[in-house]
C-alpha cells in the first residue's frame, strides 16, 4: 500500500524526519518497502494565469500568450498546447527554471517570436508518465506561488508492505493511528458530519445472508453531476497512493477507501430494478464485472443483486451494467461490512485481486460503516452536488464479529518475553493501542477494538507489548538448553561421507529441480509412472522426476553445450515414483560421467571414461560401508543393453543401477560421447556392516595364478561365484587380474587370469595341500562354467 | 722395492688414473688383483725365493698392493660420486609441470552452506530431521494454523497435485511431524528443498530452507533472540549487527523478521540492501498455541520457538553470488568456484 507522507502527517505529525519515521514504523512491524518523492526535482515553476492568447504569425499550432506570473509585468510566452486559453491557470516556468531532467528554461525565440518561459503539462513536471495538454489548475490557484508549495510536491509516497494480520493499517488513518501510539501523540481525526437529508428517495435492502454480511448501509443521492472535475488535491492524494483519477464518483469511493480503509461502491440507481438484495448467488448466474470479465457464479459467492439480476460480486468488484457513467444522475451508495471468511478466496477464484477484496478478506473495522458513508456522502455532495436520502441500514448484531475479553497473565508475559514489565507500562501500551483494559489479580482483562482482527489470544497481546516496547529492547539470553547424548551409530554411514568420497573421486555436486519436462521424463523413463503438478510454472518443470538422471543429463548438456568435454556430476535427493495411487518419495544418489577419464594431462595418453571407471567409484562407496554387493548384467530401458548392471546386496535387495546411456538416447539427447550413469537407493546404500575382528595368521600366505580358458558368455562374476561355492575356509582372496582375447585363444573364448590366495591360521601350507585345494577349485570351475586350464 | 715392481706399480696407478667409469675401473682391479692378476702372480713368484728373502719380498709386494688398493678405493669413490652427479643431472625434472591423476571435485555451495548451518546447530545438540517434499495440506498448512482461504496462503504460491497434496512450501511441516511423534524437550533443525510457484530474477520455483525449533519448559523470546544472534555471528564469522522486526507468520506469535547489517556494504547502504543497510535473513517467533494444540502439546507447560531461513540467500550473502538462478544451472564454471 502506498500513501502520501504529507497526508499522513495531517493526522499525526511527530518530530521525526522521513527517514526516522519510516524506520520507526518498519521496526513496529509495518515494513516500508520504498520511499519515493511524489514529483521529480524541478524549480522555478509558479502558478500562472493566461491573460491573452494570439495566433502565432508563422506557425499554425503555436499561440503567443500573455501570462501573469505574479510579477509587475505579464510575460510573453509561446505555447503549443491545444487547451491554452485566456483565464486558464497553469504551471508556468519562468526564465531560470530547471525542469526535470535538468532542462533549463532560457529566453528563446520560436519562429521569430520571443518567449520568456514555458507553460507546463503534468508530464513536463514529472508528475505523470503521459499527459495531454497543459496541466489545468483550479480557478482559485494563487498566481505567483511556487507550484511545489501550491501542490505540496515536497512529499513522499511511502510504500508499506503490510503483513496479512494488519488489516487495520490498510488506510492512512490506520497507519497514522499506529504512529500516534508509537510516539504517544493524539490522532487528529477528520471531522465527519452527517449529511443533511434533503431527499426522500430510498431503496429497500434485504440481507438474506446476514452471517456473510452482518452490516449493510446504503443511501440514494440524487441530482449528482458525474462530469464534475475531481478536485486537484484529491487527484493528487490518489496519485500519490498509486491510483488514477477516473470519475468524480469513483474517485470519492477510492479516496474514502484510502482514507479510512472502508471499501464503498456506487451504483447508478437508474439502472437498478426494484430492491437491493444481499444474497448468495444461484448456481449458474452470470455477472459482467467492471473489468468486462463475465463470471459464472456458484452458490458460495455472495452477491449484491436487484430484483432481477446480480449487480456486484460482494466485496470484490461491481458489475458493468449498474456502473456509474458520465450521465449518471442518481446513485445508490453502498457501504457494508462483509465477513472475512465470506470474501476470502473469492477474488482469487476468478483470478482477481482488488483493493476491496484485499481489505474485506483481512477484516474491515465493523464499526466504521456509518462514518465512512457519511464521509463519502459529504465528498460527493461537495464535488458533484445532489441531495442525499436517508441511510438504509441493515445490521445483524448477532453476526457481527465478537470482541471477547482476553486474559493476559503477568507471569506468562514475563515467561514468554524473558523479562518483567511494570504493570503501568503494560496498561499504557494496551490502552494506547485502543484496547479496553481492566486490571485483575494475576494480570489484565483486555477487549480489543473493532478494527483489530489479529488479537484473540494471550499470545497476541504479548506480541503487542513486545512490538511497542521494541523487539530490540528485549533481552538476549545465552543459549541454555537441556542436552542429551547423541548416538554414534555404526549401522549406517552419513550421506555426507559418501558425498565427500565422490567429490574426492572428481565428481562435482549438482542440484537440479525435482520437477522436469514431461517429454524428457518420457524419453528417459518411458515405463515409469509419474505424478504431474496441477499448476506447473512451465512445461519444462511440469512432472515430478522418477529418476535423478533427467536433471543430471540436462545439467551435463548445459555444460557440453558450453565447451566442457569432461563432466562428472552427482546429486542426492528424492525421486517420486507413482505406484497406482501411492506416491513413493525415495532418497537417491545418482551420478553421471562423460568425457576423458582424467583431465587432459601431460605425459599420459588420455582415454574416455568407461563402465569400469565408474564401477570403481561405486565400489569405493561399498568399501566404506563394508557391504558386499553383486553387479548383475541386466537390461534397463535407459541403458545400453550390453553395458548395464543392477546392483544387488547379498540378500537380493536392489541398491541401484549402473550403465552406459543407451546409444539411441545418447544421440537423441545430443551427446557426442558415451555417458555413464548410476543411481543408488540411499536407504540400502548407507547401511553399514560394522567391523568384526578376525585374528591374524602367523603363517605365510601362498598364491596360485590360474590361466583359464572360458567361453565368452561366462562372466567374471560366474567364475568368482563358482570359487565361492567351494566354501574353502583357507581361501583369502580370489581375484581376476587379466582378461585376454586374441592370438592363441579361439574365437568366442577368452583367457581369464585368476589369482587365488590361501592361508592357514595354524600352520604353513604344504604343496600337497595347496594342489589339492586348487584341483578342487578347477573341478568345480569346469563343472559349473566349462573352464579349462589354458596350456 | 724392486725396480720391476716399482715400474709395475707405476703402470698400475696409471691404469687406475685412466679408468673413466666404474666398469673400466673394475677391469683394472681384476687385471692387477684378480686370481690371475699381476700382483697375484707376483705373490706366487715368492715361492721360488729363498725363505729368508721371502719375507722381505712379500712385504714389498704387499706395500705395492696396498698402494694400489688405496688409490683404487679413492678412484672408486671419485667415480661413484661422478656417476651419481651425472645421474642426478640427468634425472632433473620440471617440477612446475602439473601433477597427474584425478582432480578433486566439489560440493554444491548450497550443500556447503547447509553443512555449516547443521554443524553450528549440532554443536548445541540440535538434531537434523528430514521430511517428505510432497506434503499433505494438513501438515503444510492446517496444522500450522493456516486454514483454507487464510490470506497467508496467498504468500505461499503453492504447487498442487490435487486437493490434498502439495509440494511443501516450507520445511515447517517437519516441525509438526516431529512434534506429533516425539515429546519435549525437542531441539531440531529441518533442512531441505521447498517449492513455490514463482520464477523471476529473485525467485526460483525450488529452493532450500532450514527450519529450526526448540520446545521445552520455560523457553522465552529472549532465548530465541540469543540463539539467532549467536547463529548469525557463527555463520558469518563476524560480530555483525542484528535486529528483530515485528512480523507475521500464522504459526508463531510473537513473530519476527531478522535483519543483519548488510554484509556487502557494512551497513552503509548499497544495491544489495536496497540502500537500507539491512538485509532480511530469517523469520522466527514463539510457536503459536494453536500449533501446539494441533500436536497435543500443552502450551501451558511448554513453550518454544521456531525459525526459518533461506539457504540460497545465506549462500549468496556469504559467497557474494549475485544471481539466484545460477544455483540450479549446474554450470561447472560456477560449481568449481566453491571447490
Amino acid at each position: 500500500m502506498k500513501i502520501s507522507e504529507t497526508w499522513l502527517r495531517t493526522y499525526v505529525n511527530p518530530a521525526l524526519s522521513t527517514e526516522q519515521l519510516v524506520a520507526q514504523i518498519t521496526m513496529a512491524g509495518l515494513e516500508v518497502d520504498a520511499v519515493e518523492p511524489v514529483a521529480a526535482q524541478f524549480s522555478g515553476v509558479v502558478v500562472g494565469e493566461v491573460l491573452e492568447t494570439e495566433q502565432h504569425p508563422d506557425a499554425d499550432k503555436l499561440r503567443v500568450c500573455l501570462v501573469n506570473v505574479g510579477e509587475a509585468e505579464p510575460l510573453q510566452i509561446v505555447c503549443g498546447a491545444a487547451n491554452v486559453r485566456p483565464g486558464l491557470k497553469i504551471p508556468a516556468s519562468v526564465i531560470g527554471a530547471v525542469l526535470p531532467g535538468d532542462f533549463k528554461i532560457k529566453k528563446s525565440k520560436l519562429r521569430g517570436v520571443e518567449s520568456f518561459g514555458m507553460l507546463c503539462s503534468a508530464k513536463e513536471l514529472g508528475l505523470v508518465a503521459e499527459a495531454e495538454g497543459l496541466m489545468e489548475l483550479p480557478a482559485d490557484a494563487p498566481v505567483g506561488v511556487d507550484i511545489r508549495d501550491y501542490l505540496q510536491l515536497n512529499d513522499n509516497s511511502i510504500e508499506v508492505d503490510l503483513t496479512p494480520n494488519r488489516a487495520d493499517c490498510l488506510s492512512v488513518e490506520g497507519v497514522a493511528r499506529e504512529i500516534a501510539v508509537l510516539n504517544q501523540l493524539t490522532l487528529a481525526v477528520p471531522d465527519i458530519q452527517a449529511a443533511t437529508v434533503t431527499s426522500t428517495e430510498k431503496l429497500s435492502v434485504h440481507v438474506d445472508a446476514p452471517q456473510a454480511c452482518p452490516r449493510y448501509l446504503g443511501r440514494i443521492i440524487s441530482g449528482v453531476n458525474n462530469h464534475a472535475q475531481t478536485p486537484l488535491w484529491m487527484q493528487e492524494r490518489l496519485r500519490r497512493s498509486g491510483l488514477r483519477s477516473l470519475s468524480a464518483l469513483v474517485d470519492v469511493t477510492n479516496y474514502v477507501l484510502l482514507e479510512l480503509g472502508q471499501p464503498l461502491h456506487v451504483f447508478d440507481a437508474q439502472k437498478l430494478q426494484g430492491d437491493i438484495h444481499v444474497r448468495y448467488a444461484k448456481i449458474g448466474e452470470t455477472l459482467e464485472l467492471l473489468n468486462a470479465q463475465t463470471i459464472t457464479l456458484a452458490d458460495n459467492h455472495l452477491i449484491i443483486a436487484d430484483d432481477k439480476q446480480p449487480l456486484a460480486l460482494a466485496g470484490v468488484m461491481g458489475g458493468n451494467e449498474s456502473a456509474v457513467d458520465d450521465n449518471t444522475q442518481t446513485v445508490f451508495l453502498e457501504c457494508a461490512f462483509f465477513a472475512p471468511l465470506a470474501i476470502a478466496g473469492k477474488a482469487r477464484h476468478f483470478g482477481l485481486h482488488t483493493d476491496s477484496s484485499h481489505r474485506f478478506e483481512r477484516g474491515v473495522d465493523f464499526e466504521l460503516q456509518h462514518r465512512a458513508i457519511e464521509r463519502a456522502t459529504q465528498l460527493i455532495l461537495d464535488i458533484c452536488g445532489g441531495s442525499a436520502g436517508d441511510i438504509t441500514a441493515v445490521s445483524s448484531q448477532a453476526d457481527l464479529p465478537k470482541r471477547e475479553p482476553i486474559v493476559l497473565r503477568e507471569a506468562k508475559l514475563t515467561q514468554i518475553l524473558g523479562m518483567a514489565f511494570e504493570p503501568q507500562a503494560v496498561n499504557d501500551i494496551l490502552t494506547r493501542l485502543g484496547l479496553h483494559v481492566s486490571a485483575q489479580a494475576d494480570g489484565w482483562k483486555v477487549i480489543p477494538p473493532s478494527f483489530r482482527f489479529d488479537i484473540a489470544i494471550e499470545a497476541d497481546l504479548i506480541e503487542e507489548i513486545a512490538r511497542i516496547h521494541g523487539y530490540n529492547n528485549l533481552p538476549n539470553n545465552q543459549i541454555l538448553v537441556r542436552s542429551s547424548l547423541n548416538e554414534a551409530t555404526e549401522s549406517t554411514i552419513d550421506l555426507e561421507r559418501v558425498k565427500d568420497l565422490l567429490v574426492d573421486s572428481g565428481y562435482q555436486e549438482a542440484i537440479t529441480y525435482s520437477f522436469i519436462d514431461e517429454a524428457m521424463q518420457q524419453t528417459i523413463a518411458p515405463s515409469a509412472q509419474f505424478i504431474r503438478l496441477q499448476n506447473p510454472i512451465s512445461a519444462e518443470l511440469a512432472v515430478m522426476r522418477t529418476t535423478l538422471w533427467g536433471g543430471l543429463l540436462n545439467a551435463a548438456l548445459h555444460n557440453t553445450n558450453r565447451q566442457q568435454t569432461r563432466v562428472r556430476l552427482f546429486e542426492s535427493g528424492l525421486r517420486f515414483v507413482q505406484q497406482d495411487s501411492d506416491t513413493h518419495q525415495e532418497k537417491m544418489l545418482a551420478g553421471l560421467a562423460l568425457g576423458s577419464v582424467n583431465l587432459e594431462q601431460w605425459g599420459e595418453k588420455t582415454r574416455l571414461v568407461d563402465f569400469f571407471d565408474v564401477k570403481a567409484d561405486i565400489e569405493a562407496i561399498f568399501a566404506l560401508t563394508g557391504v558386499s554387493v553383486d553387479f548383475v548384467a541386466h537390461e534397463h530401458e535407459t541403458l545400453h543393453p550390453g553395458q548395464s548392471a543392477k546392483i544387488l546386496t547379498k540378500t537380493g535387495e536392489l541398491v541401484g543401477w549402473l550403465g552406459m546411456l543407451h546409444p539411441t538416447l545418447e544421440s537423441q539427447l545430443g551427446f557426442e560421447t558415451p555417458v555413464f550413469l548410476f543411481e543408488l537407493a540411499q536407504d540400502v546404500l548407507l547401511k553399514k556392516q560394522h567391523a568384526h575382528f578376525k585374528s591374524l595368521s602367523k603363517f605365510p600366505s601362498v598364491s596360485r595364478d590360474l590361466a583359464l580358458l572360458v567361453k565368452e558368455d561366462v562372466t567374471s562374476g560366474d567364475i568368482i561365484a563358482s570359487i565361492a561355492s567351494c566354501e574353502e575356509p583357507l581361501l583369502q582372496e580370489a581375484v581376476i587380474f587379466d582378461v585376454y582375447r586374441g592370438k592363441g585363444v579361439d574365437e568366442n573364448y577368452k583367457s581369464v587370469a585368476l589369482r587365488l590366495v590361501l592361508q592357514n591360521q595354524t600352520q604353513t601350507l604344504t604343496d600337497t595341500e595347496i594342489d589339492a585345494i586348487v584341483s578342487t577349485f578347477l573341478e568345480t570351475l569346469t563343472r559349473q562354467t566349462g573352464a579349462k586350464l589354458r596350456d | 722395492m724392486s725396480d720391476n715392481l716399482e715400474a709395475l706399480l707405476t703402470q698400475a696407478l696409471h691404469a687406475l688414473a685412466n679408468a673413466t667409469d666404474l666398469t673400466s675401473l673394475d677391469d683394472v682391479r681384476v687385471h692387477y688383483l684378480g686370481k690371475k692378476g699381476v700382483f697375484t702372480a707376483q705373490m706366487k713368484e715368492l715361492g721360488r725365493l729363498e725363505p729368508d728373502q721371502r719375507r722381505e719380498a712379500g712385504q714389498v709386494i704387499n706395500q705395492a698392493k696396498e698402494a694400489f688398493q688405496d688409490t683404487l678405493d679413492a678412484k672408486k669413490i671419485e667415480l661413484e660420486q661422478a656417476a651419481l652427479l651425472a645421474r642426478l643431472a640427468n634425472e632433473r625434472i620440471d617440477v612446475t609441470l602439473a601433477g597427474r591423476g584425478q582432480k578433486v571435485g566439489g560440493l554444491h555451495p548450497v550443500t556447503t552452506t547447509l553443512r555449516r548451518i547443521n554443524k553450528i546447530f549440532a554443536s548445541v545438540g540440535f538434531q537434523v530431521v528430514e521430511g517428505p517434499e510432497i506434503e499433505d495440506d494438513y501438515h503444510n498448512f492446517e496444522a500450522l494454523n493456516i486454514p483454507a482461504h487464510h490470506p497467508a496462503r496467498a504468500m505461499h504460491d503453492t504447487f498442487y497435485f490435487d486437493a490434498h497434496r502439495v509440494l511443501r512450501t516450507h520445511t515447517s511441516p517437519v516441525q509438526i511431524r516431529v512434534m506429533e511423534s516425539e515429546k519435549p524437550p525437542l531441539k531440531v533443525i529441518a533442512p531441505g528443498r521447498v517449492y513455490r510457484c514463482d520464477s523471476d530474477i529473485t525467485h526460483t520455483p525450488m529452493f532450500h530452507q532450514v527450519e529450526g525449533f526448540l520446545v521445552d519448559t520455560n523457553v522465552s523470546f529472549a532465548d530465541l533472540k540469543g540463539v539467532v544472534y549467536e547463529f548469525l555471528r557463527a555463520f558469518f564469522e563476524k560480530d555483525i549487527q542484528v535486529r528483530f522486526r515485528p512480523s507475521y507468520f500464522p504459526f508463531t506469535e510473537p513473530s519476527a523478521e531478522v535483519d543483519i547489517e548488510c554484509v556487502m556494504c557494512g551497513g552503509e547502504g548499497c544495491r544489495v540492501c536496497s540502500h537500507t543497510g539491512w538485509l532480511e535473513v530469517m523469520g522466527c517467533g514463539m510457536i503459536h498455541p494453536e500449533v501446539f494444540k494441533s500436536v497435543n502439546i500443552d502450551s501451558e507447560t511448554y513453550s518454544g520457538f521456531a525459525f526459518g531461513m533461506g539457504v540460497e540467500r545465506l549462500a549468496m550473502l556469504r559467497y557474494g553470488i549475485n544471481d539466484l538462478r545460477l544455483f540450479f544451472e549446474n554450470d561447472l564454471k560456477f560449481l568449481q568456484q566453491f571447490n
